[in-house]
């Protein structure tokens, strides 16, 4: 095939990404969870990158979580996504940086919607103006804000202290990437690589020295399954699809997970102590479950920040069989310590550690 | 009177959701819900597209409706371009308007998901928040669950949060004009009839069940029963 054939059939593959001047609207998962995840992204744009990030703390839940529990109906959602739109015009941005897989998904989901139904977006314009009074635009510009780690991927490479190495075999560390089922299977086009061809997180590991696992259910949903978790009753679903990727993932011997999005995150982290406590099961090597990282906590670590600065200290999986593989110099005793660093109690039966 | 067909054409996503199905069975195979779940997305396209009013009516009242875990993987792979799980939305909503989700275990616990998640968002403005997720109700959590729960202020000041105060950042106070505006945008749009529907049903079902209510919060006899009730008749 000639090389101009095989763009025009990649460029379906391709997205634009924004490359300054953001609007960014935090997670509620991501926020509560990882809180230090999101503030190393704004200290890595602002600081680092030099970039225009802001942030208007009127913005509020897109409410996708009740969305998907189908409490919110499509028409109240798309109202309180068009609100962040308005704030996002009357602070003169255009382009949004989204900080949740399940809000990427949701925002993404109404712009198509406003495409094919024009009358839902002139009935979302109405519904707005009469409950707040206020006028949106439609943003120019739609990136999760992996899809902007992803861009500066070489930049980041250029400053790494601690390339994706195994330290003692001097061997690329074997990394699982998980893309989260709302980045890109509703809508692979505002996907890096669409639904059949992820690079959002691969290109990541690749380009700082990893090897990304292959195995057979790499794209299975983390088990999330919104009422699935929310209802107790249900949680044996998304305990079961968990273990099944896990089980799929252990002969390839991952080093690491690496997760786009804040709710698959914290599952991997949490119902692996679950199933640890259940039947004893552990996924990693040696004895060790198996460390879940954020983007901007992978990011983090290669760039040489502290993993403490980061937030690792506070998933059920501790990251330091990680960071000896890295050679990451760690002292335990900074672990739990305020901002001002006054020290904290440490916790007891923590994984890893 | 509508059928249940014509009420199902005013929901968008049912538009998006149904052209044509062939029967071809690859939603199934790569749906999560039917790997544990007995659960066929199949069936369900397939008894809709039927248009057969009374077993439409025996599906809105069923069980099956409430399996999927709105993953949408049945999207990427549909070669007809359908979206099983758009339709289950359009069938969920319907069902909830009907009042018909009560007459089922797992559509009953939508009233669980209305006190938690859907009332987070108008006391916090978040649907998830840190001091929203208790450890009795989250045991897989784990121990650094309550240690975050037992030194907040301390860990989210650490990265930039303003817990409760007026700021930017992670656990950051909504003012309260912000929830009025989403108090009214509920209003507006429909959202807070859904509640109130979701609420009415509930209590109706309640009475008839004689298991205790209240008009507010958790700690009552009903949202338990939703909350935890699992007849084990789910799985295959």
């Amino acid at each position: 095939m000639k090389a101009e054939g095989k763009k025009r059939i990649w460029a379906d593959y391709q997205k634009e990404i924004a490359d300054d001047h953001f609007f960014y609207v935090r997670s509620c998962i991501r926020q509560s969870f990882f809180p230090g995840s999101e503030q190393f992204f704004l200290h890595f744009m602002r600081d680092v990158l030099g970039k225009d990030v802001f942030e208007n703390p009127s913005h509020t839940s897109c409410t996708g979580i009740g969305y998907h529990g189908d409490i919110v109906p499509l028409r109240t959602i798309m109202a309180v996504v068009a609100r962040h739109f308005a704030l996002m015009k009357e602070s003169g941005y255009k382009n949004i940086a989204i900080s949740c897989v399940t809000s990427f998904g949701i925002y993404t989901e109404i712009l198509e919607t406003w495409k094919h139904f024009p009358e839902e977006l002139a009935q979302t314009r109405d519904d707005l103006f009469k409950a707040t009074g206020r006028e949106f635009d439609v943003p120019e510009n739609v990136a999760h804000t992996s899809d902007i780690i992803f861009k500066f991927r070489n930049e980041i490479a250029e400053k790494a202290k601690y390339p994706l190495i195994n330290i003692t075999t001097g061997e690329p560390l074997n990394g699982v990437e998980h893309i989260g089922c709302h980045y890109a299977k509703m809508f692979p086009k505002h996907g890096v690589g669409g639904a059949e061809f992820p690079q959002v997180l691969s290109g990541m590991i690749e380009r700082w020295g990893g090897r990304v696992v292959d195995y057979p259910e790499r794209r299975h949903c983390c088990g999330f399954g919104f009422r699935q978790y929310l209802v107790q009753a249900n949680r044996g679903y998304s305990l079961s699809n968990t273990a099944k990727k896990f089980e799929s993932m252990k002969p390839f011997k991952p080093d690491f997970v690496l997760t786009n999005c804040p709710g698959c995150n914290m599952f991997m982290d949490k119902w692996q102590f679950t199933i640890k406590e259940m039947d004893g099961t552990i996924y990693g090597e040696d004895g060790q479950s198996i460390p879940i990282l954020t983007y901007e906590e992978l990011t983090g670590l290669v760039m040489g920040y502290s993993p403490w600065d980061l937030g690792l200290q506070y998933h059920m999986v501790q990251p330091e069989p990680l960071l000896r593989k890295l050679g990451i110099p760690f002292d335990p005793s900074e672990k739990f310590r305020t901002k001002d660093g006054r020290e904290m109690p440490v916790p007891h039966n923590l994984i890893n550690t | 009177m509508l059928t249940y067909i014509e009420m199902l054409e005013q929901d968008v996503r049912f538009h998006e959701g149904l052209n044509a199905c062939m029967n071809c069975g690859v939603c199934t195979a790569i749906c999560p819900a039917a790997e544990f779940y007995d659960y066929d997305p199949r069936k369900i396209v397939d008894l809709v597209q039927s248009n057969d009013n009374e077993q439409i009516e025996k599906l809105l009242k069923s069980d099956t409706i409430w399996y999927c875990g709105e993953c949408m993987s049945c999207k990427t792979r549909c070669p007809r371009g359908n979206t099983p799980a758009l339709v289950v939305m359009a069938l969920r909503t319907l069902s909830q308007k009907l009042g018909f989700f009560t007459e089922s275990e797992k559509g009953r616990q939508q009233f669980a998901i209305k006190r938690t998640v859907g009332e987070n968002i108008f006391k916090y403005g978040y649907c998830v928040a840190t001091y929203a997720v208790s450890p009795e109700m989250h045991r897989e959590q784990g121990p650094i669950w309550e240690y975050i729960l037992d030194h907040t202020k301390d860990i989210y000041e650490r990265f930039g949060g303003h817990v409760n105060e007026i700021g930017e950042g992670p656990l950051r106070l909504i003012p309260d004009d912000v929830r009025d505006e989403l108090k009214n945008i509920f209003e507006v749009t429909g959202g807070t009839e859904l509640f109130r529907i979701i609420e009415e049903h509930s209590k109706e079902k309640a009475e008839e069940m004689g298991i205790e209510y209240k008009d507010e919060g958790i700690d009552n006899d009903y949202f338990r029963e939703v909350f935890k009730a699992n007849n084990q008749k789910h799985t295959i």
